[in-house]
């Protein structure tokens, strides 16, 4: 494994208790691979992937587990270290290109300012370096590009500008933090080619951070589900997708609209995600789920592997979660 | 098909707002946002409305609840022009056409309780007497699956889903016959939309309504819809009953946006038509067909002459000069 | 029934709502905020301490404020007399409580003129725009090109002297500040969807405008109008100073200062009790309508 995220534990401090955002989590990505980590909203996905840039800030913090990368565990490195790893080794591209740019500057300064601090290349060889990225990520005529300020950029334009900013130090690992939900669906389907084609092309690993069950389904190799904070299944894309084993994932694969088929009603996940200060005793999805039983209720199931995948039900194994 | 009752009818429709005007108020660059648009809506059916971001879509629904005043064109509601009736007119038939709104946090007064919020309109409506006006909002709390002991709670104590249903429940208060759904679902988490569009559902045959239904998301605008209008820069390029639409689209417009849409069925890997560049702006767009720069199979007339919407057979309207035929 | 059953697996249901904490309310939410702001809880006891004081002060005052005595004239601070007496023999503690209220009375009575004013004409000019908003928005850019000072001056000159003119001018000059504030408010909460909704549902402008617009800008109209106080307390010091402010003999802070300016080298502290009241009851609405505003504004809450 190129990165490695073991037993990771990220928590928040707030007014009314402390909230697990990331509980627990371990997943790994290789080279050229992409693995994607799915979840709604308030499931923990995005905080373990800021949790491996080092981007936690308070009131949260890092509280346990390891993130090796190279041999070296990532908790431990101080913000200096972080910051050089940060966009040389391991980049990150956000889910709105409108605020990621500093409107001030021209993307062509941002995108050189990103290769000299990062690099020991002179202002000429960045300046080339930054027109092959923007030429790399498909933007037409990128050298007078470089002279555009981000508003003179259409938002599919300036994700490429921020992935060409990504790209710019040949990073090992990119992190994509829905990368594409900001953007139209054509503009959607370009730019997740873009990304096959770069991790084919410079065989860089792609940690893929999404709702959308659709791009995951289109886009990555290896799928990480999570819920409030913790992996309730992990598979290839093809197992996920053709037999999901958690009651979770079926139920979001059902519940989403197909176009292939028609279907009078569309299977609902009832209830709504429980409150992170207070979840429930047992597994955190019992109250939601069809097939619950009086054990989920009262304890939390264990991921353990089934078959080469990782599944956290008890109607997969009755092994219960050791450290709660 | 002919045969149905139209409630609705939009004919050549435009909306083009100024974006910035000479120093004498002459206007130099014009954004078109909707540009000669025409359909028909039938009683009871829901039709769906789709198309990225400055399509025009979300101006049509505008337009059609008085939010936006055409340029021009006729909204025909019931037999009725709307848009030749003065304000003071217009606004009896307001009541009749609703709108459900895409942000469930922007959408409700966050200074109202939930019952005052659907009270509201009730009663500046004077549709029912004050004293039946509790037992409505608790029935309509209900009928969108929120708890009477509910209704004295803040908007901000709501989850994003239940907040929709909220919005919903307000629209429902004045007994309206047509819906507008603004993206309804399109902010909400994915096993929340599937109880949203249920509830849609359920309520369209429950209350006898309309629906026109505005969404980015194909997939959400086929499952609720009877028949689907696909927009690009304020143009219709296709109408088509959905499932029609679905497996014979005409518009290369249309393709490129089915097969775009990435699909979670990965045993049917279909092909993908990637199309090539941005969607330009809508300010001063080009005279021809407004896809021509990115479509695949633009020829040079395309630059020159805008395709109409023509019928080519069953309810299936193309505007395309090349596939249209 | 088919429905029923459906809705009842959205699981929206009692069970589920009963699980939902009651959140604390929105002024607990600003009080416990308010609470760790030390500068803004001084403010507030300030306040209520001159609050009362405006209310009960002719009644505790040692001595007569408005008698003069010539034979105790000039005396400097003492047991008798804790801030001295002035040139006209009265005693300066008593004429500092007793001048309170009208500093505090014509301060709030202002603001409360200009912010109703204000606040009407910011709406119509927000809500409606176009022509309307230019109208009244190029008047107020009229009224704040002229110092305020001069203006309540002119003013006062028109109208005369006396407590109830000073209202007057000084409401009249913060007119245009508040137009703009409640303006620019209701240009940004007029865009949120739940007005559009509200138009929709057959609302009328007025109804808009009172019931779903300004509830949601009252806050930062509150923080406003709090430390717009303090400027109109200042403004009517500054009035009394020039002698436009109240008439003689009722005490007033800006009066005192005035009367007795020529003395300042000789006897100072006939200048600098008053001048302290001034200062110490600005200060006091300052610092509390910063903190009520660091209380009011959710991205300053964490």
């Amino acid at each position: 494994m190129l990165l490695e995220v073991e037993n990771l534990k990220t928590e928040f401090k707030v007014k009314r208790g402390t909230v697990k955002a990331v509980n627990n989590v371990s997943f790994g990505v290789e080279k050229g691979e992409i693995l994607a980590i799915v979840g709604e909203s308030g499931s923990g996905k995005s905080v373990s992937s800021l949790s491996v840039m080092g981007l936690i800030r308070d009131p949260g913090k890092v509280t346990g587990g390891r993130i090796m990368f190279h041999g070296e565990n990532l908790v431990d490195k101080t913000k200096k270290e972080m910051n050089k790893i940060r966009g040389d080794k391991i980049s990150m591209i956000f889910q709105e290109p409108m605020t990621s740019l500093n409107p001030v500057y021209k993307i062509g300064d941002q995108i050189m300012e990103s290769i000299l601090t990062h690099t020991d290349l002179s202002k000429s060889e960045a300046r080339k370096t930054a027109i092959k990225m923007l030429d790399l990520v498909g933007i037409p005529s990128p050298e007078q590009r470089m002279e555009d300020y981000p508003h003179q950029m259409s938002g599919g334009m300036r994700q490429r500008v921020m992935i060409a900013m990504a790209l710019s130090c040949n990073p090992e690992v990119l992190i994509a933090d829905e990368p594409t939900t900001a953007l139209d669906v054509t503009i959607q389907a370009q730019i997740l080619e873009l990304i096959d084609k770069l991790r084919n092309k410079i065989g860089m690993a792609v940690l893929l951070i999404t709702h959308d069950l659709g791009v995951v389904a289109e886009t990555a190799d290896r799928v990480v589900v999570m819920y409030c904070g913790r992996i309730v299944e992990q598979a290839d894309v093809k197992d996920i997708f053709t037999d999901p084993l958690h009651p979770y994932t079926k139920g979001l694969l059902e519940s989403i609209p197909r176009m292939e088929e028609d279907k009078d009603r569309l299977f609902m996940i009832k209830g709504v995600v429980p409150d992170p200060t207070k979840l429930p005793k047992g597994c955190s999805f019992a109250d939601r789920c069809d097939h619950c039983m009086e054990k989920c209720k009262e304890h939390m199931p264990a991921l353990v592997d089934v078959n080469g995948r990782k599944v956290r039900c008890f109607l997969h194994s009755d092994e219960e979660e050791v450290d709660v | 098909m002919e045969n149905r009752e139209v409630l609705l009818e939009v004919q050549n429709l435009s909306k083009f707002f100024t974006v910035n005007t000479s120093f004498f108020g002459k206007p130099i660059d014009v954004l078109k946002a909707v540009d000669d648009v025409s359909f028909k809506i039938y009683k009871g059916e829901a039709f769906g409305l789709v198309g990225e971001s400055g399509c025009g879509k979300s101006t049509i629904g505008k337009m059609l609840v008085n939010l936006y005043t055409p340029t021009s064109g006729k909204i025909i509601y019931d037999g009725v022009e709307l848009t030749a009736l003065k304000q003071k007119e217009r606004r009896k038939y307001c009541r009749e056409i609703q709108l459900i709104f895409q942000d469930p946090y922007a959408s409700l007064n966050p200074k109202m309780t939930v019952g005052d919020i659907i009270a509201e309109p009730i009663i500046i409506n004077k549709i029912l007497p004050k004293n039946e006006v509790e037992k409505r909002v608790n029935y309509l709390l209900d009928c969108v699956g929120l708890a009477n002991h509910q209704r004295n709670r803040y908007p901000h104590e709501f989850s994003g889903g239940q907040r929709q249903r909220v919005g919903i429940a307000r629209a429902l208060a004045v007994n309206p016959k047509l819906i507008v759904c603004d993206e309804p679902v399109s902010a909400l988490d994915v096993s929340i939309q599937a109880q949203v569009l249920n509830l849609l559902d359920d309520l369209k045959d429950e209350f006898g309504l309309t629906y026109l239904f505005i969404a980015h998301g194909l997939n959400v605008v086929k499952h609720i819809s009877d028949r689907v209008g696909v927009m690009y820069l304020g143009k219709l390029m296709e109408i088509a009953e959905k499932n029609e639409l679905y497996n014979n689209p005409l518009n290369p417009y249309t393709q490129a946006l089915l097969s775009a849409i990435p699909s979670v069925d990965i045993t049917h890997k279909k092909e993908r038509i990637i199309l090539k560049g941005d969607v330009p702006t809508p300010i001063n767009p080009p005279d021809g067909c407004r896809f021509a720069s990115r479509c695949f199979k633009a020829e040079n007339k395309c630059n020159e002459h805008c395709p109409q919407l023509a019928d080519v057979g069953d309810g299936h309207f193309v505007a395309c000069d090349i596939c249209g035929k | 029934m088919a429905r029923k059953k459906v809705l009842a697996a959205d699981g929206v249901d009692v069970q589920e709502a009963a699980a939902i904490e009651k959140p604390e309310s929105r002024f607990k939410a600003m009080w416990d905020t308010l609470k760790k702001n030390k500068a803004a809880l001084f403010g507030l006891f300030v306040i209520v301490v001159l609050v009362i004081i405006a209310i009960i002060g002719p009644y505790i005052t040692p001595y007569d404020p408005n008698a003069q005595v010539m034979s105790e004239a000039y005396q400097k601070p003492s047991a008798a007399h804790w801030f001295g007496t002035d040139n006209l023999g009265r005693d300066i503690f008593s004429r500092i409580i007793v001048g309170t209220r009208v500093s505090l009375f014509v301060g709030i009575a202002a603001v409360a003129m200009s912010l109703l004013i204000g606040t009407i004409l910011g709406s119509i000019a927000g809500y409606f725009g176009g022509k309307i908003d230019a109208v009244i928005m190029r008047i107020m850019d009229m009224m704040l090109s002229i110092p305020s000072i001069l203006l309540a001056i002119t003013l006062m000159a028109a109208l005369g002297k006396g407590i109830d003119k000073a209202i007057i001018a000084i409401g009249v000059v913060s007119i245009p500040e508040y137009a703009r504030i409640i303006r620019s408010s209701i240009l940004s909460t007029k865009e949120n969807d739940y007005v559009a909704a509200a138009k929709v549902l057959g609302n009328s402008d007025r109804r808009i405008i009172f019931h779903h617009i300004i509830p949601n800008v009252v806050s930062s109209i509150v923080v406003r109008a709090t430390l717009g106080i303090s400027t109109a307390i200042l403004d009517t010091a500054a009035l009394g100073f020039l002698g436009l402010g109240v008439q003689p003999p009722t005490a007033e802070w800006g009066d005192m200062l005035g009367r007795v300016r020529s003395m300042i080298l000789v006897y100072p502290y006939m200048l600098i009790f008053p001048g302290l009241a001034i200062t110490l009851a600005v200060l006091a609405f300052n610092l509390f309508g910063d903190g009520l505003r660091d209380a009011l504004d959710p991205k300053s809450r964490s």
